[in-house]
């Protein structure tokens, strides 16, 4: 084993002081040890995208990512897209408006690809969503209703922007 | 997972410094590394993180070259509109690569290190016999299941493919990479990628503690009319089947190539420029037969293993494809 290292990550604005061995990815660490089951692990290779999360507003892959290496960065998951007072996320309300998944495996890591997609501005066709959204691998195959969850996400989004 | 040391280095000479040390590799996306950690491809005692290093990161287009970064990630440089002005095909390569999420996460040094998908090199759990891994063992690769190895470039020691997209639209356009060790020197890209021969562990002319800082693309009129075509088993998120890096400069007649530069991908050994194709094209009419007919010679000594012989088949018609693209031919 690798000396456990003492580690201080913030995640979903809350400081986690965790004894973790080095190896540890940031997926594992927010799993196993952060209480914070929401983040996925689909394939733990960085091929399907379940693992998803934010890092200092960016959208990377969890499973590919030391816990050491965010040491100082902020860590956004699904678990920290409600507010405070329990309203969901545009994007996660789309989503149950859609039916955008059937077993709901890869939900987590699709949302939180899809917020990022609509921030970056790459959800302004059809064929945009599909190309920036092909990082999330969906076995159930819920691919249509996932596109127009994120077109109609976008759109809320847009408006609310513009009031 | 090999048990190992992790160090965040401050600047980059002491990366250097601690990189010098045995059985120590960098870690910046961590795309490659972490991913081969796990499947114990990759064993590094030590661990040196430089994502933290400053100034690494610039995209700089000046009046003749372009500078990027070793730490610049590849999603800035795909977005970066001085880079799609100037080089359309630096940024289409690095946007058809990978996912949003590992463009957000994957540094262009990084990028370049990239090593192989072959799937033999990938189970040392399953198959002992690899020289990339192991040199002297044998390839499984060249008896086994080989419709994703390369064509060209290949020896009868390896046949794993160079994946990357970005690396060969800079062998196109002759890049320069930036390294610093105990001196500062460049590396030709093309120089920078080895071919097998009887050694394919060695795979790049990288000296222990020597560290990508950068690459430097001379600008020119092909590059500013460039193209990356990407052929692959699904739209999106995939390594290619095959893929062609192209730029063309015409004379001023409006017919006449007067400088044209390719390079191919997904079917060698290393990031494959066509000089011969390109000899063959330079001061010809640009129609779609002559393109054609030059296309035909990208395959010169291709060699199949198997189940790869497909892309000796679309090589050519990728190349073609992609010249008529940025000859506006329909």
């Amino acid at each position: 084993m690798s000396a456990a290292r003492q580690l201080s990550l913030e995640v979903n604005g809350k400081r986690h002081n965790l004894q973790l061995d080095i190896r540890t990815t940031l997926l594992d660490a927010l799993r196993e040890h952060a209480d914070l089951p929401g983040t996925k692990k689909g394939c733990d290779q960085g091929q399907c995208g379940a693992c998803t999360v934010h890092v200092d507003g960016e959208r990377v892959l969890s499973c590919l990512t030391l816990a050491a290496q965010v040491e100082g960065r902020q860590v956004t998951t699904i678990e920290g897209l409600q507010t405070a007072d329990g309203v969901m996320h545009a994007v996660q309300t789309a989503f149950i408006e859609h039916d955008a998944f059937q077993c709901g495996y890869c939900t987590p890591g699709q949302i939180m690809s899809a917020i990022a997609c609509i921030r970056e501005g790459h959800a302004g066709t059809d064929d945009d969503i599909r190309e920036y959204m092909s990082g999330n691998i969906c076995r159930c195959g819920a691919y249509p209703h996932i596109v127009a969850a994120v077109r109609d996400a976008a759109s809320r989004l847009k408006t609310e922007r513009a009031l | 997972m090999r048990p190992f040391d992790y160090l965040r280095a401050q600047d980059t000479a002491a990366a250097i410094a601690e990189a010098g040390k045995p059985e120590t590799k960098f870690l910046a996306g961590g795309i490659t590394l972490l991913d081969l950690m796990k499947l114990n491809v990759e064993r590094p005692a030590r661990v040196v993180d430089i994502t933290r290093l400053s100034g690494l990161d610039t995209i700089e287009v000046s009046a003749d070259v372009i500078r990027i970064g070793a730490l610049a990630k590849m999603s800035k440089v795909a977005d970066h509109a001085g880079v799609r002005e100037a080089a359309p095909v630096l940024s289409e390569s690095l946007w058809r690569a990978a996912s949003a999420q590992l463009r957000n996460m994957a540094s262009i040094g990084g990028n370049l290190m990239q090593r192989t998908r072959c799937t033999y090199f990938r189970d040392p759990g399953a198959y002992s016999n690899c020289n990339k891994r192991n040199p002297g063992s044998g390839c499984a690769a060249i008896e086994g299941i080989n419709r994703n190895h390369a064509v060209l470039g290949t020896s009868d020691a390896c046949i794993a493919i160079y994946p990357g997209d970005f690396a060969v639209s800079l062998v196109a356009f002759d890049a320069d990479v930036l390294v610093r060790g105990t001196v500062a020197r460049r590396i030709p890209i093309d120089e920078f990628y080895l071919l097998p021969g009887q050694t394919p562990h060695l795979e790049h002319p990288l000296s222990p503690g020597e560290m990508i800082v950068g690459i430097e693309i001379p600008r020119s009129a092909a590059l500013k009319r460039s193209h990356y075509l990407k052929v692959r088993d699904r739209a999106s998120y995939e390594f290619a089947a095959a893929s062609a890096a192209v730029g063309i400069e015409m004379e001023a007649d409006g017919r006449t190539i007067r400088d044209v530069r390719i390079a191919v991908g997904g079917v060698a050994t290393k990031p494959w420029r066509l000089r011969a194709v390109e000899a063959s094209l330079k001061g010809k009419t640009l129609d779609e037969s002559t393109l054609r007919a030059a296309a035909a010679a990208a395959v010169e000594g291709a060699k199949s293993s198997g189940h790869n012989a497909f892309k000796i088949a679309l090589v050519p018609k990728v190349v073609a494809r992609a010249l008529m693209t940025v000859g506006d031919i329909s």
